[in-house]
């Protein structure tokens, strides 16, 4: 079990937060202008890194904010969690396995 | 190759069982193949026995990163079915079971398939609906499927609780009684077998560092044995799929999630049939040795650790625990999970790529288990022909640009 640690209520079990996949993705400007491909590769690619993973949480039964964490997707240890709109940390941490 | 029959069973029993050759050779590889299908688990070496029975291409080396069947197919919960809601889908999983049904004798390998029915259970309205809805299309895909009442759950299934505590009432189910369980080694030993006698290489404890890719089109691969040159190369690594593809340069609508199992102590034979249930996320059957089979359903999030989150086991044994009261103080023996590739419509990619020469076999998600024969027979031709066969064309990766998604979230649920 993870043991998430939401930037406003502290470290809180897994079962209380809801996953939102890879952080930092921006939405397209102009969204009717570009191809079908770049709008695909929006809608449906994201990385799935086996290392260090930047993602979103919200933290569903608990404060109902949204997150970003730095987690790494083999050892499950979390690195670190920042406010949604801020920049990562610097990660002193190798990032493939 | 020796074949396994009565006879050669009698004449090795009077050596007390000492001479059998082995199922396959061990070679080193060589320098050069004309296909490489990377990635030793059943979809590979279904793959790979295809290309050489149905094509007549037998320069192929299956390269596995540890051993034959290590991975997923070895650790799953070997429910085979066919009961899937589109067209595309049936279409698929249906000429794979059709496969099953006479994979013993054409593998000569008896690979336990046993068509003990496989039932999805209905909790509320919406469910019932789902089931008839599907039941519906599927029949009209020539598929066998049943609607069964509570009553006939009850007399089919005499040790389910149909109330489940409250919690889960069971108002109905479908069945297809085609369906059933098979022994997932025998699957992967079973192809190994056959696909060397007929000339494949298959080499074992090889990982693939890279790929030499030279003007778009793939020209060799990079293992721990040296570089293998390939006119084409398969791709079939559930688990895996986004890091092969990195090394090959483009990136797949793939997430890799950890998948749960479990298997309790062996007892007497209880259940003799594979009951599912999607909303609840479990399903459960009885192996041959008489342990409970247990799936659960994935982690929400992305995770190539191979072991699941407790809370997903938790709300499964809970779910099973209801449906079946008589099961709450059986222990369990081992806990498992694998890594599954999962696509966002649910369904499969088996596929061309932007490299030429290279294809990809991935996205199975949570229920690659059964197309195995399915899935190596399509792929084989779209290998062979470098054009899809008409079973997976559809499973194409342009199909997130296009559109044309095949959303197998309401029928395959969790419980895939």
């Amino acid at each position: 079990m993870l043991v998430i640690p939401c930037p406003y209520c502290g470290p809180r079990c897994e079962i209380e937060f809801s996953y939102g996949g890879q952080a930092h993705i921006a939405r397209p400007e102009d969204s009717a202008a570009i191809s079908d491909e770049t709008w695909a590769d929006y809608v449906f690619l994201r990385d799935n890194t086996k290392g260090v993973f930047l993602e979103r949480w919200v933290h569903a039964h608990g404060c109902r904010q949204w997150f970003n964490v730095a987690r790494h997707t083999v050892t499950y240890e979390i690195l670190a969690s920042y406010e949604t709109g801020a920049k990562p940390p610097k990660l002193d941490f190798v990032t493939q396995v | 190759m020796t074949r396994y029959s009565i006879f050669s069973l009698l004449r090795n029993a009077l050596n007390y069982h000492e001479d059998w050759p082995r199922a396959w050779r061990s070679p080193e590889p060589k320098s050069s193949y004309d296909v490489v299908i990377v990635g030793g688990g059943g979809h590979g070496l279904a793959t790979a026995y295809y290309l050489a029975k149905n094509h007549g291409i037998t320069d192929v080396a299956v390269i596995e990163s540890g051993w034959i069947g290590g991975g997923s197919t070895g650790r799953n919960t070997t429910i085979v079915r066919s009961n899937y809601l589109w067209d595309e889908s049936a279409a698929l999983y249906e000429h794979s079971l059709k496969l099953w049904e006479g994979l013993s004798q054409d593998l000569n390998f008896n690979v336990m398939f046993s068509q003990r029915g496989v039932m999805n259970l209905a909790h509320n309205q919406h469910d019932l609906r789902e089931i008839s809805r599907r039941i519906n299309a599927n029949r009209l895909n020539g598929i066998d499927s049943e609607f069964m009442t509570p009553q006939e759950i009850k007399t089919f299934v005499p040790i389910i609780d149909l109330r489940a505590g409250g919690r889960y009432p069971v108002l109905g189910a479908s069945i297809q009684r085609r369906g059933g369980t098979a022994r997932h080694d025998a699957v992967a030993w079973g192809y190994a077998r056959a696909a060397d006698a007929l000339g494949v290489d298959i080499i074992q404890q090889c990982p693939v560092t890279g790929f030499q890719i030279e003007n778009g089109r793939v020209r060799a691969v990079e293992t721990g044995k040296g570089t293998i040159e390939a006119k084409k190369v398969g791709i079939v690594v559930a688990g895996h799929s986004s890091v092969l593809a990195g090394m090959a340069g483009f990136r797949l609508p793939i997430h890799s999630l950890p998948l749960q199992a479990l298997v309790s102590e062996p007892v007497k034979p209880v259940l003799d049939t594979v009951i599912m249930s999607g909303a609840v996320h479990a399903y459960i059957s009885q192996s041959d040795k008489g342990e409970l089979v247990i799936g659960a359903g994935v982690d929400s999030y992305v995770g190539y650790g191979q072991r699941g989150s407790l809370p997903v086991t938790e709300e499964t044994l809970g779910a099973i625990c209801e449906l079946f009261p008589m099961f709450r103080r059986m222990r369990m023996l081992r806990q498992w999970g694998g890594i599954v590739d999962v696509c966002p419509d649910a369904s499969p990619i088996l596929s061309k790529t932007p490299v030429e020469g290279m294809f990809i076999n991935c996205g199975w998600g949570t229920g690659g288990f059964k197309a195995t024969p399915g899935s190596g027979w399509a792929f084989a031709q779209t290998i062979a022909n470098d054009m899809p066969h008409e079973l997976n064309a559809a499973f194409s990766l342009d199909r997130f640009r296009t559109g044309y998604l095949i959303d197998e979230h309401g029928a395959a649920a969790v419980a895939h």
